[in-house]
């Protein structure tokens, strides 16, 4: 079998289209919260090798704590309050947001050879599974109607932003990636406080309704 | 001295939050200001050397962008004191608190050498900023506070990847393996140049989605319609030249690398395409405040097409930062007492607002020709030095379409605002108290003075701090 | 060596009807009602064939011949299957190719005879399976690809052959992802829940099942064989790819086959039990979805 790492990467891009083929909200963010887990995971497994494990224990721990925990349960929390259950029929159908989802999948590991890559490559599915990751979190966020998926969505490319940051462990100082994980905590949050607000002034978290302003 | 510009608005952020009186805590903003701009001076008067581990220092470029956006805070400061009591019927702790926050925020930008502070520091303006143009507690805002929040997420979530791509091309064996702006323009032939024209694109398209270039503004017209005058003159002469600032940076580190002629090309491109979707959405527009978010769109756009022109234009674009900063501060703070007064937008319901307000229409109509590009004020200076470098390096279509758009705009933008301002305003709504007062007119008088005597004179020094701040984009070092 | 030609033919001739009856035993059981014998079917079999055939005065001989014409194809393609490690009775470079169009002309036998009676529900019930094939056959055939990239081979009896012990070892991932994909076209394929229930009586909710409504007597019978042998060649393909047990011996491994082909009927048991079926509308997204699984694990593997 292939190493775990291996699996690892696999798993998160499998994840990716499976995001993109679910209309259950439930389903959805249960697999954003596994695919958080599965980051903190790759982050113990890549530094295993020499560098600063105790640093990197704690950004890992970090972010399974936020990605896999926190925000998950803040968004199960929006959607009983709200009481949504499905996606609509989106703006891109869910075969074409399969297809094109496939398509960057083959595309990110197509170009992520020609690359070269000026430190040691850590892992040869480590930039491809990024690519791909943050081209799953656009079409979310670009193609999907409730502003709970959209959310859902940046969360996807916050992780694909954050794979492709692991390949800086080796020099980069901790302040980026605690900046990282920081923000993205506090944008969720106030992402939170603007879903629960938008449920009070319509009826629905539907974001078509909010297209009141335009030229 | 650096670092207390930084802390004491954000500690005065702080005690706002904690603060329980709604009528005094205002005051607290006055005072942040007035230290932040005190402070800056006393770093003009004696400059410091880097701080916090050389991640911060305040250079030209920073120079220039932060005071304008300290003056402009200070006038908004005063303006909110008038501001605030009109609407003391909503709780303005969160905005208060947040003003202040943005403030220290935007000083970070203003002083980051190190490109991970300055993301950090752009996102923390982001998540300041959405709060606030939700002041008014109606759909309409909310849904412009949400699109807000996420486009500018998006871009910020780009940014970072762009980073990190920069990051990345340093880190061969001999490159900087750092982020410090300093390091990466050193040894900027070491970086790995496919990277850096990856970082590139995705560092404009998210640092150019807070600046508002096209095709990446969608969400400038919705928050500036519906926040605040005095948050729409913070965001369009504020948050946007540090986006621009943002953008500086990252093309002194490309054009260090090799890779300038990728990136002025890119910027010219982005730069024409926003001030022609301005000039397109500008005329027949109804509602006169998403009209200025057009105008701030153009004007990004001018910004872009002189960083890509390269050479005397890049000086040119930051005298343009002080004098389209400050415009635009009169603009919308005019335009926010002409909406109170009448209690509308739209263009087919208010007019006459020179009769109404004597002194806010006026303003509003000589706001306007300063920032079409009408002398003596000062843009028409900043753009004719920005139309000379084009010419000058024989890019005739680029003048060519610059004068054009620029053309389009100033009519598209006549017709709109002759309307509102001229003319009987009977029959038009109206609501009392909403008189012109001390508080609410003098800080944009102020500032349209502080324009026209840029236009009639521009001090040495301060032309020598352009050249100083060029001098960095160009390659010279300062 | 004829005798385990001969041998091997009969367990592809004897056997599916066994499997049919261990997948409903399984869904009785997790019903919790004891259900039919596992030997049901060839009871079903029997009996058929002794019984009086029925045609409709709208059929023609394609009618007649559909049924035929697919036990056929289908026993034809179970002559490619390999089994136990021996290269199968048929084998040539190429041969998979072969392999999913005689599954496919079965299928166009079944639906011809369909639109020939002229009913409206059998029409309704080819244009489903049809429409469904169309996106399980490039599943099918990435899936193979997969297989044949992974073990250098273009031949089935090749590609499930020795060569894929080190091809596990080699890209387990990519193997794991394609049998994933494998085993939801199987599931397409014999309209298995959660694409199509067969235990259904309504017929407008039918998609195989009304296909074969106007059949009788022996020609149902072949009917119902030939979906038994459809079931246990993509049992034979999926088993043969996940667990390859390399037990030496010809007789001990024929017997690992059958266990693990019984295994793979609970499999299918279990899981008919445990969902519900799709809406029309989400099973093109999950063949889809398998197909993009496949590229995937063909993108792994081209790596």
């Amino acid at each position: 079998m292939g190493s775990w790492t291996d699996i690892a990467f696999i798993l998160v891009v499998v994840l990716d289209l499976f995001l993109l083929a679910s209309s259950r909200l439930g389903a959805a963010i249960r697999a954003v919260a596994l695919q958080g887990a599965l980051l903190s995971l790759l982050a113990v497994l890549l530094t295993s090798s020499g560098h600063d494990v105790g640093h990197m224990l704690v950004v890992a721990g970090g972010a399974f704590l936020i990605k896999a925990l926190l925000i998950p349960w803040l968004m199960f929390r929006a959607i009983r309050e709200m009481a949504i259950r499905r996606e609509m029929e989106p703006l891109v159908g869910y075969v074409p947001s399969i297809l094109l989802g496939g398509l960057g999948v083959v595309l990110s590991f197509a170009f992520s050879r020609g690359l070269p890559l000026p430190t040691r490559e850590m892992h040869p599915f480590l930039v491809p599974t990024a690519l791909a990751t943050v081209w799953t979190g656009l079409l979310l966020v670009v193609s999907r109607r409730k502003a709970v998926t959209q959310v859902l969505g940046f969360l996807v490319l916050e992780n694909g932003v954050f794979v492709f940051g692991l390949l800086l462990t080796d020099f980069m100082p901790v302040m980026v990636e605690a900046g990282v994980l920081l923000d993205l905590l506090a944008a969720v949050f106030v992402m939170g406080i603007v879903m629960f607000q938008i449920n009070r002034e319509f009826a629905s978290l539907d974001t078509d309704a909010l297209s009141s302003l335009r030229d | 001295m650096v670092l207390l510009v930084l802390l004491v608005p954000l500690s005065l952020g702080a005690v706002a939050f904690a603060w329980p009186d709604n009528r005094t805590r205002p005051a607290l903003l006055l005072a942040g200001s007035l230290v932040h701009l005190l402070g800056l001076g006393s770093l003009w008067v004696h400059p410091e050397g880097p701080v916090m581990r050389d991640y911060l220092f305040l250079d030209a470029a920073g120079k220039v962008v932060l005071t304008t956006s300290s003056i402009l805070f200070l006038a908004s400061a005063i303006y909110a004191q008038g501001y605030l009591r009109r609407r003391d019927d909503r709780d303005n702790r969160v905005f208060v608190g947040g003003l202040l926050i943005l403030l220290s925020a935007m000083s970070t930008v203003g002083m980051a050498q190190h490109l991970g502070v300055l993301w950090v520091a752009i996102e923390i303006t982001t998540l300041a900023t959405a709060p606030l143009i939700y002041f008014n507690h109606n759909a309409r805002s909310l849904e412009a506070a949400w699109k807000y929040l996420l486009v500018s997420s998006l871009g910020i979530a780009l940014a970072l990847l762009g980073t990190f791509f920069l990051a990345l091309s340093g880190a061969g064996p001999d490159g900087p393996r750092s982020l410090l702006l300093a390091d990466l323009v050193r040894d900027g032939a070491h970086l790995s140049r496919p990277w850096v024209r990856a970082a590139f694109v995705f560092l404009l398209v998210g640092y150019g989605t807070k600046m508002g270039l096209a095709p990446l503004h969608s969400w400038k017209p919705d928050a500036y319609g519906e926040a605040p005058g005095l948050l729409g003159a913070l965001l369009a002469g504020g948050i946007t030249n540090f986006a621009f600032l943002s953008v500086v940076r990252v093309f002194q580190v490309t054009s260090a690398a090799g890779e300038g002629a990728f990136a002025r090309d890119a910027l010219l491109g982005l730069g024409l395409l926003s001030m022609a979707l301005a000039a397109v959405f500008m005329a027949g527009q109804r509602d006169f405040k998403r009209m200025l978010a057009y105008s701030s769109v153009e004007h990004m756009g001018i910004l872009a097409v002189a960083l890509g022109l390269g050479g005397s234009a890049v000086t040119g674009a930051f005298y343009h930062v002080v004098n389209n900063g400050l415009a635009k501060g009169v603009l919308f703070l005019a335009a926010g007492n002409i909406h109170r007064a009448y209690g509308s937008k739209r263009t087919d319901e208010v007019r006459g607002a020179a009769r109404r307000l004597p002194v806010s229409g006026p303003l509003f109509l000589a706001a306007f020709l300063a920032v079409t590009g009408t002398p003596p004020f000062s843009p028409f200076w900043s753009e004719f030095m920005i139309l000379n470098g084009a010419i000058a390096s024989g890019r005739f279509v680029v003048a060519g379409l610059f004068l054009l758009f620029l053309a389009v705009i100033f009519i598209g933008m006549g017709a709109t605002v002759l309307g509102v301002v001229q003319g009987s305003d009977e029959g038009a709504p109206s609501r009392p108290g909403t008189a012109d007062g001390w508080l609410t007119a003098g800080p944009p008088v102020a500032l349209l003075a502080m324009v026209l005597l840029l236009g009639l004179w521009l001090p040495g020094p301060l032309l020598a701090l352009f050249d100083a701040a060029a001098r960095l984009v160009n390659g010279g070092g300062a | 060596m004829i005798l385990r030609a001969i041998f091997q033919i009969g367990i592809l001739l004897v056997l599916p009807p066994l499997l049919l009856g261990v997948v409903n035993r399984v869904k009785s059981v997790a019903a919790g009602r004891t259900g039919p014998p596992l030997l049901q079917l060839y009871s079903d079999l029997w009996k058929l064939i002794r019984k009086d055939v029925v045609y409709s005065r709208t059929t023609t001989w394609v009618f007649r011949a559909g049924p035929l014409v697919g036990l056929a194809a289908v026993a034809t393609a179970g002559t490619m299957l390999p089994v136990a490690g021996q290269p199968a009775l048929l084998a040539f470079p190429g041969d998979f190719v072969l392999f999913a169009y005689l599954l496919a002309l079965a299928r166009f036998a079944t639906a011809l005879a369909a639109l020939d009676t002229g009913s409206s529900f059998e029409g309704m019930g080819a244009a489903r399976e049809v429409s469904f094939a169309s996106m399980a056959e490039p599943a099918l055939f990435l899936v193979l690809v997969v297989m044949a990239r992974a073990t250098a081979s273009l031949s089935l009896s090749g590609m499930l052959g020795p060569a894929l012990a080190p091809a596990w070892k080699a890209a387990a991932p990519a193997l794991l992802l394609s049998a994933i994909a494998l085993f939801v076209v199987a599931l397409a394929e014999n309209s298995r829940i959660p694409v199509d229930d067969p235990n259904t009586h309504l017929e407008l909710t039918m998609i195989h099942e009304v296909m074969v409504l106007d059949h009788s007597g022996p020609e149902l019978a072949f009917i119902l064989y030939g979906a038994a042998i459809k079931l246990f060649l993509f049992g034979a393909l999926f088993v043969r790819l996940v667990a390859d047990v390399g037990v030496a011996g010809f007789w001990a491994a024929e017997v690992a086959f059958v266990v693990e082909l019984v295994g793979f009927a609970i499999l299918v048991g279990l899981v008919e039990s445990g969902m519900a079926r799709l809406r029309l509308t989400r099973v093109p997204q999950m063949l889809v979805g398998a197909s993009v699984l496949s590229v995937f694990a063909l993108v792994l593997l081209l790596r």
